[in-house]
């Protein structure tokens, strides 16, 4: 029970209730600093939980709270769940937010709901923790939800912005409909094991029938594609640029829209019944990876390319979980967290630089303006793009070599994906860093200043990670690595094969190439930037590939022509009309009723005794 | 088996209160006094009683003054309180509360409450007054009966009040609104009535002695298959119109609209759970027989009722009727658990009957505050609230999202419970019904971008936010949102047992037939 897991998730919540306890009554940045402080001692309780699980035998560790829902057969304790898994969660979700919430105080200074900003986002880290610390399907489901709805709060923030306010709903009802899938599959599983503990689960596959199994993982499945944004559910994160800099970068890059790859790896012993289910859980993945690519290379907003971009890299991550190489999509969660925290924090700098513009076609040459955010957004850019030694090299490696033994169609969608990533990403860095400026109009003339040192540490500090990221997993060593580490978690496939050591140095190989490729395209095709080279970008791209439009015209109009129907149609005209005439009947037939109502109930009154009379009558007749 | 008079008292406060309220009805202010005394007193009866409910009671062969039938039987009514006043006629004064009926008391004693304090009216006040704690009465009786007869009559004497509710104190429309819901639910409440006479008297006619209606002994009234699917379908139609399931609901909207904000409030959060605690008392527990043969036929319509009520809520322009349709699609919920026939479900439906009742009084008291400032409650004429009044917002958005099934608010520990324990029993209206998770966040969230997001201009701009008083009227639904949403454990403990009691004998009827 007293456990220092525990106050892993309870420092955010306190740190919530603090602020919400103090309203508005405090000056502006108290709320940033009580905020950070609650999640960085998070995240000392964290390493501290952490060295605890490493003098654990077993890796794994319960911390029972209380039982929170229980009838019948259904027995759902509050519980946390220390193991690998949880704990490497916990160490980058927390780490991460802390760096973030510091970088925040700087960032938002001067808005008008500066306190709102960090209740939400301590909220938000609080949930996280819950989703990834629960001990059960549906405590997580808690935290699941709980993200979800600071998600929404977050991205409407500026909620007098009609696109804000449009987009934290659509981010919602996206996740919704995802939702469905978490609870279909949560129904199946009670249903085959009476049970929603993991590691009772766990003890009870056999329980499963193989149509059972599959159409949990694709419930799974339909759960992840919509709080990761994978397609079919992926066009809201796009949207959710709307949000604040800062929350782009912890909810919707580093942390939230990881927990779709963390519920399929955390499943991964159900994953394991259905070899169909995880060659459909490869196939999204490999396909939104390439989609969201593709799209990212004609997008003009500095956030939309690196919110496309994330949602290519979680594509990889699920891809990995198709291919059951799940410490490769962990490592990966990691090391994505480091640059595209510090990709989306840097971008932040940038915009902030130029009072707020976003356009790329607005920027250019800022590299001798922005001393600290040029270089560390350069190792970001290295690190996304695969280039060694950087984290992403490693990582993206990791899971093309297994994906490479797993189906070689599948290997090369990722490999052409990774060109695509290279060229997206220098694309951003040449327009944003270098070429000639073309921001004078937004800063009036003035050069673009660099951001306090609030906002350059967490940047530093990143960019250190990105660098050294790699070293959690490197190939040559084998114990000491996440993946044995990680291992104690999940439920290897069987049957998988590793590369051989040579294939893996001639795939690294391949990686590379791939990579300079794409580099060597963006530097090429985008060196002048006058006039735009337009017939680089391309308009069907650039419009999402018409998703949207697609789902408007096939889902989203006929349903309110269905909805207008039973409003205009079948409400008034059918089920009222019926009820109508005859009230207009009864009415006709007694005359007095219609002017004076409470006669009307006076006389029903009457009835209502005449009636008992009557019956007490017939009642007595019958005894006697 | 505790003292009596709690449960007594529970009637005879709120009868007195009125009574008193008409005695004074020439003092100046003297209505409303007695109006809130009456019911905060009301409701710490009723808190005590939820604390004090035990369910460990078996009613032995010496049954009181009850028609003694010779066998002993058990159960998990407490506070039983039963008087024969003639034994020819089977009028009995026969009261007991248990874990169907606990909650309901409870909310009733809240509702009402807070109906006084949050939506008062000042016109004709002791009036008012006196018909809300008669509505009170007639409420609180039709709960703890424990009697056929008994329950109807307490039924039937809601209407008068929520009729008068309704005509006097409500909107522009308000004389159509009330007579249409008397219509029908007279319409409704003849089909009650010939229900439980052919039922009392075929028991009569089987097993002699003097006629009874009691609710214990004719559970175990010996009809056969099809009488008991006629007599459930006349239940079902008088209990289908108060709840409203949908086809039978087209006088909600209007009654829901035109209401004075404490009639809305009674109506959807009280007198809604009479119709579905009618249909689980005194339709799948008191005729389990019938049970199997109409489950297709009314899961469909619950389903039906969540699908269109979502529908219809989206295409609603007034707040009052987006309510009254997610309330529809919310008893369609209650109606699935009610109906599956899993004890993990009607749990779910039970405690979903108390949610839904703090959550729509929640609605209609935050609906009423904005009312009161803006002089209407249509959506296309209010934008952007949240700015000038955040702390309105904030609330609003509590309530919302507990409708909407959040994890962590009351909502979704009941609605979660019904869907996984029908998944069990009915899995394609329960994947159905999943459905209905995404359209009510589609609906509340739409609505209230409408109203709270957005830039404020005119009078929205202005509009002040709540004060002091009336955040701490809210509160208390807040609270119960949030609590039931972390620790349902002890709402739960008290529910179960009766709910398992009744789904063996249910189960047993299954499998015999």
């Amino acid at each position: 029970m007293s456990h220092v897991a525990l106050l892993i998730p309870l420092l955010p919540l306190l740190g919530f209730l603090v602020m919400l306890g103090f309203g508005s009554s405090l000056k502006e940045p108290s709320y940033g600093w009580i905020a950070t402080a609650a999640v960085g001692s998070s995240f000392v309780a964290t390493v501290v939980a952490f060295f605890l699980l490493l003098s654990d035998a077993n890796r794994s560790i319960t911390v029972n709270l209380f039982t929170w829902v229980s009838t019948g057969s259904l027995n759902v304790h509050a519980a946390l769940l220390v193991d690998p898994l949880s704990i490497t969660m916990c160490l980058f979700v927390t780490g991460i937010s802390a760096l973030i919430h510091l970088y925040s105080i700087g960032y938002m200074h001067g808005e008008r709901d500066f306190n709102k900003f960090f209740i939400y986002l301590n909220l938000f880290v609080f949930s996280m923790l819950v989703l990834v610390l629960s001990n059960n399907l549906l405590l997580t489901f808690v935290g699941w939800e709980g993200v979800g709805v600071c998600s929404y709060w977050l991205v409407s923030y500026y909620f007098e912005k009609d696109s804000a306010a449009s987009a934290g709903k659509k981010a919602f009802i996206y996740n919704r409909v995802g939702d469905v899938g978490l609870l279909l599959a949560m129904f199946l599983i009670f249903h085959a094991t009476h049970s929603l503990t993991y590691t009772v689960i766990f003890q009870h596959l056999h329980d499963f029938t193989p149509t059972t199994a599959t159409l949990t993982v694709l419930a799974l499945l339909l759960a992840a594609t919509g709080k990761s944004a994978q397609i079919p559910l992926f066009n809201w994160l796009p949207d959710a640029m709307e949000g604040p800099t800062p929350v782009s970068a912890l909810i919707h890059a580093a942390t939230m829209v990881t927990a779709g790859v963390y519920l399929l790896v955390r499943m991964s012993p159900v994953l394991a019944l259905s070899s169909s289910g995880r060659w459909t859980i490869g196939i999204v993945g490999g396909v939104t990876a390439f989609v969201a690519a593709t799209i990212a290379t004609s997008q003009k907003d500095i956030k939309k390319v690196l919110a496309f971009s994330t949602v290519s890299q979680i594509g990889y991550m699920v891809l990995a979980v198709g291919a059951g190489a799940y410490s490769a999509a962990i490592f990966l969660m990691v090391c994505h967290a480091f640059f595209k925290a510090l990709l989306f924090l840097g971008s932040g700098s940038v915009i902030h630089s130029l009072n707020g513009e976003q356009d790329l076609r607005k920027m250019g040459a800022l590299k001798k303006y922005l001393p600290l955010t040029f270089p560390t957004f350069m190792i970001g850019w290295l690190a996304i793009s695969g280039i060694p030694p950087f984290a992403g090299f490693w990582s993206k490696g990791d899971v093309l070599t297994n994906v490479y033994e797993y189906s070689k169609p599948l290997w090369i969608l990722g490999l052409i994906t990774a060109v695509l990533t290279a060229y997206y990403m220098s694309r951003l860095f040449v327009l944003t860093f270098r070429g000639q400026e073309r921001f004078r109009d937004v800063t009036h003339g003035h050069d673009p200043h660099e951001s306090p040192w609030i906002m350059t540490t967490p940047l530093v500090i990143l960019a250190v990670a990105s660098v050294l990221g790699g070293v959690l997993d490197l190939p040559w060593v084998h114990h000491d690595s996440i993946a044995e580490f990680i291992s104690h978690s999940v439920a290897p496939v069987q049957g998988l094969t590793s590369a051989s050591a040579t294939a893996q140095f001639g795939l690294a190989a391949v990686d590379v190439v791939a990579a300079i490729i794409g580099i060597l395209t963006a530097f090429t095709l985008w060196k002048t930037t006058s006039p735009w080279p337009t017939k680089y970008e391309s308009t069907f791209l650039e419009h999402v590939w018409r998703w949207d439009d697609f789902y408007d015209t096939t889902i989203g109009r006929p349903a309110q022509e269905i909805a207008a129907f039973g409003a205009d149609v079948v409400e008034p005209k059918i089920l009222d009309g019926a009820v109508t005439g005859v009230a207009v009947a009864t009415r006709r037939s007694g005359e007095g009723l219609r002017k004076v109502q409470s006669g009307f109930v006076r006389q029903y009154a009457l009835v209502l005794v005449a009636g008992m009379a009557v019956l007490v009558v017939f009642l007595t007749s019958r005894s006697w | 088996m505790h003292n009596v008079w709690w449960i007594n008292s529970l009637l005879l406060v709120p009868l007195l209160g009125a009574v008193a309220v008409v005695a004074t009805r020439r003092v100046p202010r003297a209505a409303y006094g007695i109006g809130v005394a009456t019911a905060s007193l009301e409701l710490v009866i009723a808190a005590v009683v939820t604390l004090l409910y035990s369910w460990h009671n078996t009613v032995s062969a010496s049954c009181g003054a009850k028609v003694c039938t010779g066998f002993s039987l058990l159960t998990t009514e407490d506070f039983a309180h039963r008087w024969v006043l003639a034994p020819s006629f089977g009028l009995a004064y026969d009261v007991a509360i248990d874990g169907l009926s606990l909650f309901l008391v409870l909310l009733t004693a809240i509702v009402v409450l807070l109906a006084l304090l949050g939506a008062r009216e000042s016109k004709h006040e002791a009036a008012f007054v006196g018909w809300l704690l008669v509505l009170m009465t007639a409420t609180m009786g039709s709960f703890v009966s424990s009697d056929l007869l008994e329950f109807f009559l307490f039924f039937e004497l809601t209407l008068i009040p929520s009729y008068f509710l309704i005509a006097h104190w409500g909107g522009k429309e308000r004389s159509k609104a009330a007579l249409k819901f008397f219509v029908y639910t007279l319409f409704g409440s003849g089909f009650l009535f010939v229900g439980l006479i052919y039922l009392a008297f075929s028991y009569q006619h089987a097993h002699g002695g003097d006629l009874t209606f009691s609710y214990l002994v004719l559970q175990h009234a010996a009809i056969s298959h099809s009488a008991a699917v006629w007599v459930f379908v006349a239940f079902a139609i008088a209990f289908g119109v108060k709840s409203p399931i949908f086809p039978l609901h087209t006088w909600s909207p209007l009654a829901y609209a035109e209401a004075p904000i404490a009639g809305s409030m009674v109506l959807s959060a009280l007198l809604a759970k009479l119709g579905t605690y009618g249909l689980l008392r005194y339709g799948v527990f008191l005729l389990p027989q019938a049970v199997h043969t109409l489950q297709p036929y009314l899961l469909t319509l619950a389903v039906i009722g969540i699908l269109y009520g979502s529908a219809l809520a989206a295409m609603s322009k007034d707040m009052k009727r987006l309510v009254a349709y997610s309330s529809m699609a919310q008893v369609g919920f209650i109606i699935l658990g009610v109906m599956s026939g899993s004890s993990i479900a009607i749990t779910g439906a039970v405690l979903l009957m108390f949610n839904h009742g703090v959550i729509t009084a929640g609605f209609f008291l935050l609906i009423g505050f904005i009312e009161k400032r803006r002089g209407t409650s249509e959506v296309t004429s209010l934008a952007g609230l949240q700015r000038p009044a955040p702390v309105l917002a904030a609330l609003f958005t509590v309530v919302m999202l507990a409708s909407i099934g959040l994890p962590g608010l009351s909502g979704f520990v009941s609605e979660y419970l019904v869907l996984i324990g029908t998944f069990s029993t009915h899995t394609w209206w329960a994947v159905v019904a999943t459905l209905g998770v995404v359209l009510a966040a589609l609906y509340l969230l739409w609505a209230y971008q409408r109203i709270f997001h957005g830039r404020a201009e005119g009078e929205n701009a202005e509009m002040p936010d709540l004060s002091h008083r009336e955040r701490w009227i809210i509160a208390p639904l807040i609270v119960l949102i949030l609590f039931i949403g972390v620790y349902p454990k002890p709402v739960l403990d008290r529910i179960s047992p009766t709910v398992n009691h009744h789904v063996l004998i249910l189960q047993q009827n299954t499998v015999t037939k």
